[in-house]
């Protein structure tokens, strides 16, 4: 059984091991630094479908289909998925599991639900609930345009954001046994709300979160930054990582060069014109799923905190003069 | 004809560089700037401010939304002059229905012939 430490920390008896990864994307993200890492980049945003939703849902069939190949399992061999993203009723990753013989768990975590998921079938997995569980998340330019602002039909003028919602999926195959890193302790964070209005401002709705959570977790296992190889945050962005690193300083923790950013290694922010960097959850999903996998494959890496971040903002909420709400989950990967 | 178009242009793109700063440095929705466009239109059509501005540039001041807005107002003066207070109801999209009624007609062909994708 796993043990609790600290106030929110929970170290594996027996840890998750990650089989395998995949991770599809689209063509802007397929022209960024992380290109030759992806399993597959789609040129059309329609991924040959009819409709941005079930383009979503195809790039996040593709990164399950592959994940499952790489780490040699079939699909009865899995007793659960895990899956998420951001539109309503987590529409994407409904629609592409509907024809899957397997149980499947539908999740919102805003874009923190790579780390939800892979945190949740760690615990099953080593509660023996599971033998082998996909985790999986996925997010699309056009279909989060539709759900957070207008539809891309409607032709609006884009206000300038700072962020650019990944179009990417990306799926890890947890097991109980196997080869791989592993996943041995995980951090589950709570909301933290600081008042953040602007929806065009996602990181610093996020850093907060993330610093908690992190500064729980190095607390609760009495680590210190310099144990980590990386310290690997979803979306925060320019701004919102710069705010991490202040806030963390605030609490007595220098990152160091230790911190990066999903969101920020997608892109080459010089060239590609998003200003701070990738959001959604497609973006730590794809990413973790293929890059930072690969690191711990070439032995790079052997130590990495993973916490994607999450805004779980409502736009009904927001349009009421709401807040946006930040979340930030922890997994710890070993090699 | 040349320097007709030339006011025109000049014209409509000060309008627009109104909105484009708005866009950039406010954080006023796209849907909120056009309606404060259309809403300035009737207000300074309501005053008679607007029609001087259509006099010198033409489809520079008519296209816009602040046209637009111009266009209701008038209407409705003209149609409290000849229907009395029943034109505060129905003078405003009489004078826009060829507006209105193209917009809805071009906006549909455009949507069965055209297919939305991400600006490249």
């Amino acid at each position: 059984m796993a043990n609790r430490l600290g106030q929110q920390t929970v170290v594996l008896d027996k840890p998750a091991i990650i089989l395998g990864g995949a991770g599809i994307v689209g063509k802007k993200e397929g022209d960024g630094p992380l290109a030759r890492y992806f399993d597959n980049v789609i040129d059309d945003e329609y991924a040959g479908e009819k409709t941005f939703e079930a383009a979503e849902s195809r790039i996040l069939m593709d990164a399950y289909v592959k994940a499952l190949e790489k780490s040699g399992k079939s699909p009865t061999d899995i007793n659960l998925i895990l899956s998420g993203d951001l539109l309503n009723q987590c529409t994407a990753a409904s629609y592409a599991f509907r024809d899957v013989n397997t149980p499947y768990m539908g999740l919102f975590g805003a874009c923190s639900t790579m780390t939800e998921s892979m945190a949740l079938a760690a615990m099953l997995i080593d509660g023996g609930s599971v033998d082998y569980a996909v985790c999986a998340a996925s997010s699309h330019f056009c279909s989060a345009e539709r759900q957070f602002r207008f539809p891309l039909e409607y032709g609006n003028q884009r206000t300038p954001t700072s962020q650019w919602t990944v179009t990417g999926a990306g799926a890890v195959i947890l097991g109980k046994d196997g080869q791989g890193p592993k996943i041995t302790a995980i951090t589950p964070g709570k909301i933290l709300d600081q008042g953040i209005k602007d929806s065009n401002n996602m990181g610093a709705a996020m850093a907060p979160a993330a610093c908690d959570t992190i500064t729980r977790h190095l607390m609760d296992t009495g680590r210190s930054v310099d144990e980590f190889d990386m310290i690997l945050t979803g979306d925060l962005g320019k701004f919102g990582s710069e705010m991490l690193r202040d806030l963390m300083r605030r609490n007595n923790f220098d990152l160091k060069n230790k911190h990066k950013d999903c969101g920020m290694l997608i892109f080459d922010l010089e060239t590609q014109d998003v200003d701070c960097g990738g959001s959604g959850c497609g973006c730590s999903a794809a990413v973790f799923s293929t890059y930072i996998l690969d690191m711990f494959r070439q032995g790079i890496v052997k130590r990495i905190l993973f916490i994607a971040t999450g805004a779980l903002l409502s736009p009904t909420r927001m349009q009421q003069g709401e807040t946006i709400p930040g979340i930030a989950h922890a997994v710890l990967v070993e090699a | 004809m040349v320097v007709d178009v030339m006011k025109a242009f000049l014209l409509g793109g000060c309008i627009c560089i109104i909105g484009q700063l708005l866009v950039d440095l406010t954080k006023l929705t796209p849907a909120r700037i056009m309606v404060i466009f259309v809403v300035t239109g009737v207000v300074l059509g309501l005053f008679g401010l607007y029609q001087p501005l259509v006099e010198w540039g033409g489809a520079g001041a008519t296209v816009p939304l602040t046209g637009f807005g111009n266009l209701l107002a008038k209407g409705v003066i003209k149609e409290i002059e000849e229907q009395g207070f029943l034109g505060v109801f129905t003078g405003g999209v009489k004078s826009a229905a060829a507006g209105i009624t193209a917009a809805v007609t071009f906006g549909y062909i455009m949507a069965i012939i055209s297919k939305p994708r991400i600006k490249s």
